[in-house]
């Protein structure tokens, strides 16, 4: 009897020091991701999942330069049409499955060929690809496309087992097997997403957790007080009205990073019968509503100055933004000149469509405060966010309150909204200018070449005002201060390589 | 009593058959397209035709409907279109976590409900019969979310006693399971437990005034057995009857409970679900709920018959 006592109690005393050492990293998330299928998905919380699960070709610096990640080299022909890529040996996905060039393969084909994928359009430039090695793989493009590896370094770059991806098919998303440094383990909707170390990992030194969970808590006030209370290691997406509290609070850190994203007014241009009014049909009128805000008393009201305050599709810290356009300050003199100047000196009204979210209907009110002194009758409807975008898309609208997560790639902040036939013009805005400038932009590896095309990019939109940028968001990270080696990055993403928490 | 279940199932039928044409139809006639939400950002129109097709949207609504309603009638409720997990396995995932924070939430209204009902009416005008009625005012008016985000910064942040939010199934650690869910629980309770309380009371007054509870006392019986035995039997007949209404109101004030402490249950699924147009999940999500709410009100029906007899006559 006593000796099945000792023995139990030695067994547990095993067993609490095995979970004082199995540590299980909490992050908490502002939403649930959706389906996690690199090819199928189309959330930022979803990509932050795949930081841990999904390794991609290449992955980008903080200052967004492209590093190696399985792919350990490539090479531009001259003419810019074949990229040439060597990849990591000992490589394997989590099923024991080897990583290698016919893996790379079966990957972009899928990302371009599987019916539902979210991602063709990321990879339309490739036409073909050959294995020219188990180790080197070579794509050839049906023109120049510089924005292609920044879309390697994204979803379209990540590596997904080949074998449980053609028994899998659409339903991958079940049961993702990648090569990241984190297996699947098993999702309970809007509960949690465990994620376990993979043993074999390539860079399996640089991890130092067993296990991650991501817990979706929707409400930032209750994500904090999780974080307060002990229940989450981190969280992601701190309100910027939470900001001082958290900074005065010992137990915990905040790391920020300005977002490659951005808020604007989208205007209707062309786009239907409702783009007939005052707005749509002048630019001075445009560039009135623009002068007319306080960019940065936006900041300070609504998101107590954390935020930057923006003019261009770049923040201003990014190496792309045009620094002959700063932030303007505002001018109500120049704003009621430009509407004189345009037939409207007695004031004009416009209605700008908002999500009905509190912050995205906050900014749109001290807009509208700040509008009427210039002469500018904001009227703000208030839709949910999926009407808004079927509403913006259709050309129902006048004015649109709309944002974009942004892109590595400057390309991918304004191709598609300022071409004529971009994919996200919904203004229906044409400039033939611009689409030279834009177009050309792709053509060039090299960013001394892209800057100027970009440069006169910008300084069309400034006069043609399509879209009338407003803010960057940043991401703002609060974390328990034991944990240690977390680096922001204006992606977002949250990379577990190097991270610790001390006991 | 069989012949009675068997007759108010088989009215049910046709009420589900409504509940389920509605639904299908008004979430259809809701502003905004799922595709759209479902392409991503992008808004690829290759993508979007694809995604068209294969959710058959290009279908007139009636054929949509048949394919559906052919498709529940032997069990399945499609998928998801944001996660792709089947209906049926997502409502069977959530619906215990819900049933169980439901459960609580009513356990915790009954046991401060009644009670307090009883005790407000034996002693009507005094000052116990106020308190009562303040505390039950207030648990009326204080807004569920408030309530939760209050308890939350008291009891898990400043105190430390119970987590914060999250969810563990009962049947892993009952224990830890009842901790976590204790919080919500008295959340959505408290609401509730006004309302009963409410109802025990004026149940209870017109009951007390009632002839035979005269003669139980001129009997002699003591209070408590006149009280108890007497008196409330009767009078819970129409509190009953508040608590199965109360169920429908228990599963509304779920959606908020379940956001606040992120309780992965039905409330949470609704509205991450009607925000995404996520079809497939609201209609089989209402189907359900609207089948539990129609079993429940049966349920109160045989209810009443095992607490009054007489009432099997009618």
């Amino acid at each position: 009897m006593r000796i099945t006592k000792t023995l139990g109690l030695a067994a547990l005393l095993a067993m609490t020091a095995g979970l004082a050492h199995a540590q299980d990293l909490r992050i908490g998330l502002q939403e649930d991701p959706d389906v996690l299928d690199p090819d199928q998905s189309r959330t930022f919380v979803g990509r932050i999942v795949y930081a841990s699960l999904c390794d991609k070709l290449v992955d980008i610096t903080p200052d967004l330069e492209i590093i190696p990640m399985l792919a350990t080299g490539w090479e531009w022909s001259d003419d810019g049409t074949e990229l040439t890529m060597s990849l990591r040996e000992g490589v394997t996905f989590h099923d024991g499955e080897p990583f290698n060039a016919a893996a790379v393969a079966a990957n972009i084909d899928r990302s371009k060929n599987l019916d539902v994928s979210r991602r063709k359009s990321e990879v339309k430039s490739i036409e073909s690809w050959e294995v020219v090695d188990d180790y080197t793989i070579r794509f050839t493009l049906s023109a120049p496309d510089a924005t292609l590896m920044a879309q390697f370094a994204d979803r379209a770059g990540m590596m997904l087992s080949p074998k449980a991806t053609e028994a899998a098919g659409a339903d991958f998303g079940l049961n993702p097997v990648c090569a990241g440094p984190f297996v699947f383990k098993e999702r309970v909707q809007q509960d949690r997403i465990v994620l376990e170390k993979f043993a074999d990992y390539y860079r399996a030194d640089e991890i130092n957790f067993d296990s991650v969970t991501f817990l979706p808590i929707p409400d930032t006030t209750v994500r904090l007080a999780n974080l307060r209370a002990g229940d989450l290691h981190m969280l992601e997406r701190l309100a910027a009205t939470d900001l001082a509290s958290a900074e005065a609070d010992d137990g915990l850190n905040v790391e920020r990073a300005t977002s490659l994203g951005y808020q604007g007014i989208t205007i209707n241009i062309a786009n239907g019968p409702r783009a007939d009014n005052p707005i749509g049909q002048s630019a001075a009128v445009r560039r009135a509503l623009s002068l007319s805000i306080d960019r940065n008393a936006l900041n300070q009201v609504v998101f107590e100055g954390a935020f930057a305050p923006g003019n261009q599709p770049y923040a201003p810290t990014s190496p792309w933004y045009n620094t002959a356009f700063p932030v303007p300050e505002r001018d109500i003199d120049a704003a009621k000149a430009l509407l004189a100047e345009a037939g409207h000196a007695d004031g004009i009204t416009v209605e700008v469509q908002v999500a009905n979210n509190p912050v995205q209907t906050q900014v749109m009110q001290v807009i509208q405060a700040m509008a009427a002194e210039a002469g500018i009758t904001v009227e703000l409807a208030a839709k949910e966010f999926a009407t808004l975008l079927a509403d913006q898309s259709a050309g129902e609208f006048v004015a649109s309150q709309i944002g974009w997560s942004g892109r590595v790639d400057p390309d991918g902040n304004i191709h598609q909204f300022m071409t004529a036939n971009g994919g996200l013009n919904d203004a229906d805005y044409s400039n033939p200018d611009m689409d030279k400038a834009l177009n050309e932009a792709r053509l060039s590896n090299d960013p001394a070449v892209r800057k100027q095309s970009y440069d006169a990019a910008i300084a069309l939109q400034q006069e043609d005002m399509p879209i009338i940028y407003l803010y960057h968001p940043v991401w703002i990270w609060a974390l328990d201060e034991k944990v240690a080696g977390f680096t922001p990055y204006p992606d977002g993403m949250i990379r577990l390589h190097g991270v610790s928490v001390s006991e | 009593m069989l012949a009675f279940l068997g007759r108010r199932i088989l009215i049910a039928i046709p009420t589900v058959f409504l509940i389920s044409v509605f639904v299908f139809t008004l979430q259809h006639l809701l502003p905004g397209d799922p595709i759209l939400v479902m392409a991503g950002e992008e808004r690829d129109p290759e993508i979007i035709a694809a995604l068209r097709e294969k959710y058959r949207m290009n279908d007139p609504i009636t054929v949509q409907y048949l394919a559906w309603a052919g498709n529940a009638l032997q069990g399945d409720l499609g998928i998801s279109l944001r996660t792709q997990q089947p209906v049926l396995e997502l409502i069977a995932e959530k619906l215990p976590v819900t049933i169980q924070l439901a459960v609580m939430a009513l356990i915790i209204a009954i046991l401060i409900g009644i009670p307090a009902g009883v005790l407000s009416a034996y002693k009507k005008g005094t000052w116990i019969d106020w308190l009562a009625n303040i505390i039950a005012l207030s648990g009326l008016s204080v807004p569920n979310f408030w309530l939760g985000i209050m308890l939350i910064l008291l009891v898990s942040v400043r105190l430390g006693w119970l987590p914060a939010s999250g969810y563990l199934p009962l049947s892993e650690d009952p224990l830890q399971s009842i901790r976590v869910m204790v919080m919500p629980a008295f959340v959505l309770g408290t609401a509730l437990a006004a309302t009963l309380m409410r109802h025990t009371r004026s149940a209870m007054l017109s009951v007390l005034k009632s002839d035979y509870v005269r003669t139980a006392r001129a009997k002699g019986l003591r209070e408590g057995v006149v009280l108890v035995k007497h008196a409330l039997r009767n009078a819970l007949v129409p509190v009953v009857t508040v608590i199965t209404l109360l169920f429908g109101e228990l599963l509304a004030g779920a959606v908020l409970t379940e956001q606040i402490f992120t309780i992965p249950g039905f409330g949470k699924l609704v509205v991450d679900a009607v925000f995404n147009r996520d079809y497939a999940v609201v209609q089989g999500i209402v189907l359900c709920t609207g089948i539990a709410f129609i079993a429940m009100n049966i349920l109160a029906d045989a209810a009443y018959r095992v607490l009054n007899p007489r009432m099997s006559d009618q």
